[in-house]
Order: C-alpha cells, then structure tokens, then sequence
C-alpha cells in the first residue's frame, strides 16, 4: 500500500502506477463534473474550453454563493459546500471522458462499473473512493472555485477548484483490472445464502 | 368542540420561518442518535479500511458543527411532514403556501445548491421547489394546541437506491426478506452505507412505498409499532450487517445502522414489499409551534 501525492496533471505512467489499496493526495487543480455536464458533453455535441488532459475529474454539484469577482474568487464564485456524487449514474461517460478529453482519474463515490474498469486499464485511468457525504470535511481542501464553464446547467457546470490537500482518498479501481467493489460483491454474494438461512428462509 | 375563539390559530408568518430554519439545521446537524449510531458501528468493526472510513464520516460531522456548513453537498428533495394537533386552527392552503416559500428562502438566503429539477424539461428553478416540491405530507394526533412540523432533506444516492416488488402471497414473508438482502447486495456502496434501510410491508403498490419511506426517514432507534414489524426488524438488521458490504460498499461489516420495517394490512391475494434506503447522512430536523413558540429538536 503506497501514499501518493499527485501534483495534477498527471501522466500514463503516473495513473498506472496507483494500485487498488494505495491512497492518494491530490494537489493544485481539480474538475468537477456531474450528469447534466456530461449528457451535454458527449450526448448534445457540446465542448469545454477547459483542457481536462491529464487531470482528475470528481462527480459533484456543488453549492456555492455568487460573490463579486476578485483574486479570492476568479470566478465570482465562493464555494459553501462540496461534496461527492453517487458515480454510477455516469458510467458511461468514463471512456469518452478518457479518450476524447484525456481525463486520467474519475473521483467519485459507491463505484464505477465493468465499462469503466475496461477504460481505466486499456487508456491508463483509475478510479479514487472518497467518503461521500463528508462533504464538509471536502470543502475545506477546497481553496477556491478558479473558474467555471457550461454555467447554463448551474449548479451542474463544468468547474474549475483549487485544490490543496485533497485527501487521502482510496484508490478503488485501477488500471490492472483491480476493483474494490467486484471483491466486496463476490463477498457479499457468497455470504447471501448463510444471512437467509439464519432468518430461517428455506431457499 | 371549542367555540373558534378558544382555539390555537397558527400564524403563517411563523411557519414559514419555521420551514427555512428546519431546512437549514436538518442539513447541518446530525440527530444525536445517528451520532450513537456511528459510535455502536466503530466499535464493532475490525475491517481497517471500515473504521478509516466511519473515523472520516465521524471527523466530518464535527467540521460541519465547527465551521457551520452542510455535512453533505446534497442538499436532497425537501420533505416536510406536517402533524395537527387538537384544539387549533390551520387554513391547510396557507400552511402549503408558507412551507413552500421557507423553502424558497433557505435556498436563496443560505443559499442552498437548488437539487430539485422539471422532470422532463429538466430545468432548475433554483429555488429547490417545483411541481408538487417541496413534498407535505399531512397526518393529525391529539396533542392538543400545537402543530409538529418535521424536515427530511431526501439525498438522491439513497434515495435512487427505491424499489417496489408486488410479491404474492405464496412467496410469503421469506420472499420478503430474500427481497431485501437482494436489493442491499445490489445497491452496495451506491447509497452511501452504513445506512438506515427502509422496508414497507403490505398495503397498496404506492402505501407500501410510502411505508418504506416512512421507516427510512424515522429516527434511528425507534421500533416498529406492530410487533411483527418489530421482529422482522431486528432479524434484517443482523442480516444486512453480515454480508460484508461495509461503509461506503468498500468492505465490513457496518452495511446499515438498522433495519426500519413499517407494515400495513394489504389485500387477501398481495403481498407487496418495498425499499427505501437513507444514507449515513440522516438528516432531520423537526419543531413544535405552540402558543408557548417554536421548540426545535430532531
């Protein structure tokens, strides 16, 4: 079990080299991207101006509180409070993220599925585990909201964070193959017919 | 009956401050039992990646009391459930009218992430209302005098987590709970375990659905009031927290804080069965108005 600390962009041979297990601490940027941004990304034929190649992606919406622009907040955004998304609901949008914007890690809560585990191992990706809903405890690697763009499908737009300290957060999933939630399924699978039978359930 | 003179009338003005200051405290104070609830579920794990991650849930409540913020970012669907007591008197339009623009108000003066969309347009208002939203569900008690008003800021990852299974009277109650194990294994880490799972048992397709809300969402520690409710309760809760699921689906054994059953009698050839799941984030926030003010609680 290694520590990492990724000073992102990161590259292949970086990604590849995050085992599932090891846990990682991410520093200066970050992108937060959610259902809406990439249903219009890869579903509606729209582009970002940000350039997301080699860079961390992590699912949320945050909530934020418009302010006036300055060196604090570029954007004219503050951030109040960011958290993590269900990443399940955005499965399919792991490999097109990879291919077509050069994404290398998918940040997100309660795991990605067999499509994901294909595109991080043939692309060189991986998938970080975060506590979801310890969003206040997030926040506060949070330093600021640099810039935001798609901002139509507030709070659902492509953002741009400045990061210090954010983690550690477990590597779940990774460019071997390996995933945290096959292991804890085959687990709970191979446990299923024992719980039923101590309710008294003849199967 | 009283003469209308004697009766407690509810003031609008009131309820509608009372509704933006649930919203806000349900989101940023966890009731001290799910607080007890992660101290239980730390002291019986031994997995070490568990108890890292319960230690990060546990410090993340404190952040949110330290610095005043949201525990979590999901600001959630806002339902209010409404209880009249006896003896007082409330025009049920204006009562709607008042909960919805406290929603309106936290949301815009917090302000709040608005969570909630158009469902076909899916166009945000930014108010975190809509058709139908917040949800008021409405039921009456005998306390005399006063109005109980609870909050639920309904996450999304749990509540996706939904299901409804109109079984048949030969599945039997081992239908049931092979259902429930079934839908726990399936959703694993995606409703942010440890959670409460919420089982409804009987009634009709949509009563069923509602029951498994209402279990979801009551406090943590409180039994079902039918006895064979209460039993099936305690066999699952063992159940679930033997398969190994763990916080956050990543492995141990705290899968759930508990398992919530809540029944209803149902029809001679049904025997429907549904799940509603609420995160380790469970939130709620409740007040008492009465003529001596409003008292806040969980």
């Amino acid at each position: 079990m290694t520590h990492h600390v990724l000073e992102m962009p990161i590259d292949e041979a970086q990604a590849r080299a995050l085992r599932v297990g090891d846990t990682v601490t991410l520093e200066r940027t970050l992108f937060g991207i959610r259902d809406a941004t990439q249903i219009h990304m890869f579903d509606r034929g729209r582009r970002t101006r940000f350039d997301l190649k080699g860079y961390a992606v992590i699912h949320t919406a945050p909530n934020v509180r418009r302010v006036e622009r300055s060196n604090e907040h570029p954007a004219g955004f503050a951030p109040v409070c960011i958290g993590t998304t269900t990443s399940q609901r955005m499965e399919r949008f792991t490999r097109p993220l990879m291919e077509r914007e050069g994404v290398r890690i998918v940040i997100g809560k309660g795991g990605l599925g067999d499509a994901s585990r294909a595109a991080f191992q043939e692309l060189g990706g991986a998938y970080l585990a975060i506590v979801g809903g310890a969003a206040a405890l997030e926040t506060t690697w949070i330093t600021a909201i640099e810039d935001v763009d798609l901002e139509d499908l507030d709070p659902e737009c492509l953002w741009r964070f400045a990061i210090q300290g954010f983690g550690p957060i477990l590597v779940a999933m990774d460019a071997h193959g390996g995933s945290l939630y096959d292991k804890v399924r085959e687990t709970a699978e191979s446990r299923r017919a024992a719980a039923l039978a101590a309710m008294g359930v003849s199967q | 009956m009283l003469a209308d003179a004697d009766l407690f009338t509810v003031d609008y003005a009131e309820i509608e401050e009372v509704a933006k200051e649930l919203y806000i405290r349900a989101l940023k104070i966890l009731p001290p039992q799910v607080k007890r609830g992660f101290d239980r579920l730390s002291r019986d794990e031994d997995d070490a990646t568990a108890k890292t991650i319960l230690g990060t849930m546990v410090e993340n409540i404190k952040v949110a009391e330290r610095t005043r913020n949201l525990l979590c970012q999901d600001t959630g669907i806002p339902i209010y459930n409404v209880i009249i007591g006896g003896d007082l008197r409330v025009d049920g339009i204006a009562l709607k009218a008042a909960i919805r623009r406290g929603v309106e108000r936290a949301t815009r003066e917090h302000p709040l992430r608005s969570s909630v969309v158009h469902p076909i347009t899916r166009i945000n208002e930014q108010s975190s209302c809509g058709r139908l939203i917040p949800v008021i569900n409405i039921d009456f008690d005998d306390s005399p005098r006063q109005l109980r008003i609870e909050m639920i800021p309904k996450g999304s990852g749990s509540e996706n987590g939904s299901f409804l299974k109109m079984l048949i009277p030969a599945d039997g109650v081992d239908g049931i709970k092979a259902y429930v194990i079934d839908r726990v294994i399936e959703v694993g880490g995606r409703v942010c375990p440890p959670t409460i799972v919420g089982v409804g048992i009987g009634g009709t397709s949509d009563l069923c659905m509602h029951l498994a809300k209402v279990a979801a969402t009551r406090p943590l520690g409180s039994a079902c009031e039918d006895p064979e409710g209460e039993k099936l309760e305690k066999m699952l809760s063992i159940a679930v927290n033997s398969l190994g699921i763990g916080p956050q689906g990543l492995g141990g054994r705290g899968t759930a804080f508990a398992v919530h059953v809540e029944t209803a009698a149902t029809h001679i050839t049904m025997n429907p069965v549904a799940v509603n799941i609420q995160c380790h984030s469970a939130r709620r926030a409740s007040a008492v108005i009465s003529e001596e003010g409003v008292e806040y609680g969980f």
